[in-house]
C-alpha cells in the first residue's frame, strides 16, 4: 500500500551554548493510512522532537537539518508558513500530553471547538455546532449540549482530553499525531481515553503516530512499533514481533524491566544500567555501547547500522545474534 | 506478547462507565458576572456615583442651572438656594462648573487611558510573543519612557505643545503605555508557554489570530485592572497639571483648575464652598474608579464562583 506519512533521513538539530547538538538523527519510517504506529523511547531520545519536526512546530534555537517528511508525496518541509498553516488541525493533528492546560481557561468548550471547525471546514455556526455537538458525543461526554457553554476548569482531566481529541479529529485529519496523551492520567481513564482514540480514528480512516513510554500502551494500541534511543532508531518492527522476539539490546533491557504478574517473590526488577552518554551525537559508535552486556570492541568504535533481519523488522546492532540467544534463554527460564 | 494482553479487541468496557464521569458544577450560569460583581459593596457603590458623574455630564447643558462661564449677579458669595454651591470671585455658578467639569475629567481619564493600552497592548503582545531583538528594541524604548521623571515630562510637553482638553488627552495617552505594554509582555511570556496556545499553533490558526482571539482575552484581566488604576491616574494627573495652570485652560472648568483658585490664601481659609466641592469630586471618582476595579478582578476570574 502507499505509504501516506513518509519521513526520511529526518535530521533535527538545537543551536545550543556547546555547540550544535542533534537531537533527531536520521531517523526514516513510512506510516500508512488508518496505521497506528508508536514511537517508544526514553525521556530525551527524540521521539517529541521526531513529531514537532513532522508539524513543523519547533521552537527557537531548533531546525530540521536535512531530511524529508512527504505527506502524500508533498514534501512539508518545503511548504510555505500558509500553506503548513492548512495542514496543521486539518490534515495533520496532534493531542499534547497535559490536558488541564491545553484548553484554553477563558473561552467555553463549545467556543473552542467551533473556532477550529469553523476554520478548517467553512461551516456556518449553526454547523458548526452541530457538528462540535456530534463529536462530543463520539467522544463519550454525558450531556455534551451542557459542556459546549462551560469553561474548561469545570472538566476533569479524562474529560478535557476527550475534548481534545474531539478537537483534533473533528476535521478528520489523515495523521493524528499523540504525544504521551495519557500520561497525565488516572490509569483508569487511560483505557478509556485510548479506546475511544482507537475507535474514532478507525472510523475516519485516520493514522496514529504515538508517541510514548509506555510499553502496556503500546501492546494495547499500535500495529508497528519505533524504538528510539539518542536520537536514532534503534528497532522497528510490528508489534507482535517486537515484544516477542526483541533483538536490540536496549529493547530487550525495557521489555525485562516491565513488572509482570507471573514474578516469583524474589525476582528483582530489572534495570538498563547506566544512563544516555551526553554528547552522544559526537560519538563515532554504538550509542548504546555504554550500557550494553554484549557490546564488543566494533560497537565501541564503529556505529551499527539499520540491519534488517526479516521482513519488516530491522534493528541497530551488531551482536544482533548473541543478544537474541541470550535474551530467548532468558525467558525461557 | 505474553506480558501484555490486548483487551481492547477482547472485551468492549460497559457504557456505564462513561456516564460515571460527570463534572463537578453546573456551567456557568448567565449573568454571573454580576452576581459575584454585586459581591463588592462599595464598587456597585463606585458604579452609581460614577454613573451619576456620566449622566452629568452627558447631559451637562440641561442639568446645570446656569452656563459654567456665565457670570451671574452675585460674586464670591456662598452657598444660597439661587446658587447651591455658591458663586466665584468673578460671578461664576460653582454648581454649574462642576457639572461641566465632570466631562473634561472623565474624558481626560478614558480617552488618555484607552489611547495608552492600545498602544500598550499592541506593542507588549508583540514584543511578548516574538522575542528576540523585537522584544529588546519596545523593552528598551520603554525603558527610556520609564526613566523619564513623568510630571517633569508632562510639563515640558505641555508646555511646548500648548495647554488645553485635547493636548492632555494626548499627552497622557502617549506617556503612559510603557507600564501597560510591560504588563502585558509579562502576561503574554507565560500565556506563550502554555500548551493551549501550543494547541492553536498545531490546529494551524494564523498568529494575528493566536495573539488577538486567543493570548489577549487571557491578559485582559490584569490589563483592565490596570486601566480603571490609570483613569483614576489620569484624573489625578489632569487636576494636577491644571492645579499648576498647564492643564485645561480656563474659562474652561475642570475639577483640577477649579483647586486652583485655593491657591491663593484668603481663598483657602474664608471660601471654602470653592475648592471643597471640585475636591470632594476628585476624590469621589477616583475612589469609585479604585473600587470598579477591584471588582472588576474578582468578577472577571471564571474560577471565582464564590
Amino acid at each position: 500500500m502507499e505509504s501516506l506519512l513518509a519521513v526520511k533521513d529526518l535530521r533535527t538539530s538545537f543551536d545550543t551554548d556547546q555547540g550544535q547538538v542533534v537531537s533527531v538523527d536520521r531517523v526514516s519510517f513510512e506510516l500508512k493510512a488508518g496505521e497506528t504506529l508508536a514511537i517508544v523511547g526514553e525521556s530525551g531520545s527524540g521521539k517529541s522532537v521526531t513529531a514537532l519536526s513532522i508539524m513543523r512546530l519547533l521552537g527557537k534555537g531548533s531546525r530540521v537539518s536535512d531530511g524529508e517528511i512527504r505527506l502524500n508525496g508533498v514534501n512539508i518541509l518545503e511548504l510555505d508558513e500558509k500553506k503548513m498553516r492548512d495542514i496543521r488541525g486539518n490534515r495533520i493533528s496532534m493531542i499534547f500530553q497535559e490536558p488541564m492546560t491545553s484548553l484554553n481557561p477563558v473561552f467555553t468548550i463549545g467556543h473552542q471547538l467551533m473556532e477550529a471547525i469553523r476554520l478548517h471546514l467553512n461551516k456556518d455556526k449553526k454547523q458548526a455546532r452541530a457538528h462540535a455537538v456530534e463529536m462530543l458525543k463520539k467522544v463519550g461526554l454525558p450531556r455534551p449540549e451542557q459542556i459546549m457553554d462551560e469553561y474548561p476548569f469545570a472538566l476533569s482531566g479524562g474529560m478535557r482530553q476527550r475534548v481534545m481529541i474531539a478537537m483534533a479529529l473533528a476535521c478528520k485529519p489523515t495523521v493524528l499525531i499523540a504525544d504521551e496523551p495519557t500520561t497525565a492520567l488516572d490509569v483508569t481513564v487511560q483505557a478509556q481515553i485510548m479506546r475511544i482514540m482507537k475507535d474514532l480514528c478507525a472510523e475516519a480512516g485516520t493514522a496514529i503516530i504515538l508517541i510514548t513510554h509506555d510499553l502496556g500502551v503500546v501492546a494495547e494500541m499500535a500495529d508497528r512499533v519505533l524504538v528510539m534511543y539518542a536520537g536514532q532508531i534503534v528497532e522497528e518492527a510490528d508489534v507482535f514481533t517486537l515484544f516477542d522476539h526483541p533483538q536490540h539490546p536496549y529493547t530487550q533491557g525495557l521489555l525485562r524491566s516491565v513488572p509482570h504478574l507471573e514474578a516469583d517473590d524474589q525476582d528483582e526488577l530489572a534495570a538498563i544500567p547506566g544512563t544516555v552518554p551526553a554528547r552522544y551525537h559526537k560519538m563515532q559508535a554504538c550509542r548504546f555501547h555504554n550500557r550494553c552486556a554484549f557490546a564488543t570492541e566494533k560497537c565501541r568504535t564503529e556505529l551499527p547500522p539499520l540491519i534488517r533481519t526479516q521482513d519488516g523488522h530491522t534493528s541497530r546492532c551488531w551482536e544482533i545474534e548473541a543478544a537474541t540467544i541470550h535474551y530467548e534463554e532468558g525467558k525461557a527460564r | 506478547m505474553n506480558l501484555f494482553k490486548r483487551y481492547l479487541g477482547v472485551r468492549q468496557q460497559p457504557e456505564a462507565d462513561l456516564i460515571a464521569i460527570a463534572s463537578e458544577g453546573e456551567g456557568e450560569p448567565k449573568g454571573a458576572f454580576w452576581r459575584r460583581f454585586r459581591k463588592h459593596k462599595l464598587a456597585v457603590a463606585g458604579l452609581f456615583v460614577i454613573g451619576i458623574m456620566a449622566v452629568c455630564a452627558i447631559f451637562a447643558p440641561w442639568i446645570a442651572p446656569y452656563h459654567p462661564s456665565a457670570i451671574t449677579d452675585s460674586f464670591g458669595e456662598g452657598p444660597t438656594w439661587s446658587h447651591l454651591l455658591g458663586t466665584d470671585q468673578v460671578g461664576r455658578d460653582v454648581l454649574s462648573r462642576i457639572i461641566f467639569a465632570a466631562r473634561v475629567s472623565l474624558s481626560v481619564g478614558i480617552g488618555s487611558v484607552l489611547i495608552s493600552a492600545i498602544i500598550g497592548a499592541v506593542l507588549g503582545l508583540i514584543s511578548g510573543y516574538f522575542g528576540g531583538w523585537i522584544d529588546g528594541v519596545i523593552m528598551r524604548i520603554t525603558d527610556m519612557f520609564m526613566s523619564f521623571p513623568y510630571i517633569m515630562l508632562i510639563l515640558v510637553v505641555s508646555s511646548i505643545v500648548g495647554p488645553g482638553l485635547k493636548n492632555i488627552i494626548l499627552i497622557l495617552g502617549l506617556l503612559g503605555w510603557p507600564g501597560v505594554a510591560r504588563l502585558v509582555r509579562g502576561s503574554v511570556l507565560s500565556i506563550k508557554q502554555t500548551e493551549y496556545i501550543k494547541a492553536s499553533v498545531a490546529l494551524g490558526y494564523k498568529t494575528p489570530r493566536i495573539l488577538f482571539n486567543h493570548i489577549l482575552p487571557n491578559a485582559t484581566a490584569p490589563l483592565l485592572i490596570y486601566a480603571t488604576s490609570g483613569v483614576a491616574g489620569a484624573i489625578l494627573d489632569e487636576a494636577a497639571l491644571s492645579f499648576l495652570g498647564l492643564g485645561v485652560q480656563p474659562p474652561t472648568a475642570s475639577w483640577g483648575n477649579m483647586l486652583a483658585s485655593a491657591q491663593s490664601l484668603t481663598v483657602l481659609t474664608d471660601k471654602p464652598w470653592l475648592w471643597v466641592a471640585p475636591g470632594v469630586m476628585i476624590v469621589l471618582c477616583v475612589l469609585s474608579i479604585n473600587f470598579i476595579g477591584d471588582a472588576l478582578r474578582d468578577a472577571m476570574d471564571p474560577k471565582n464562583r464564590k
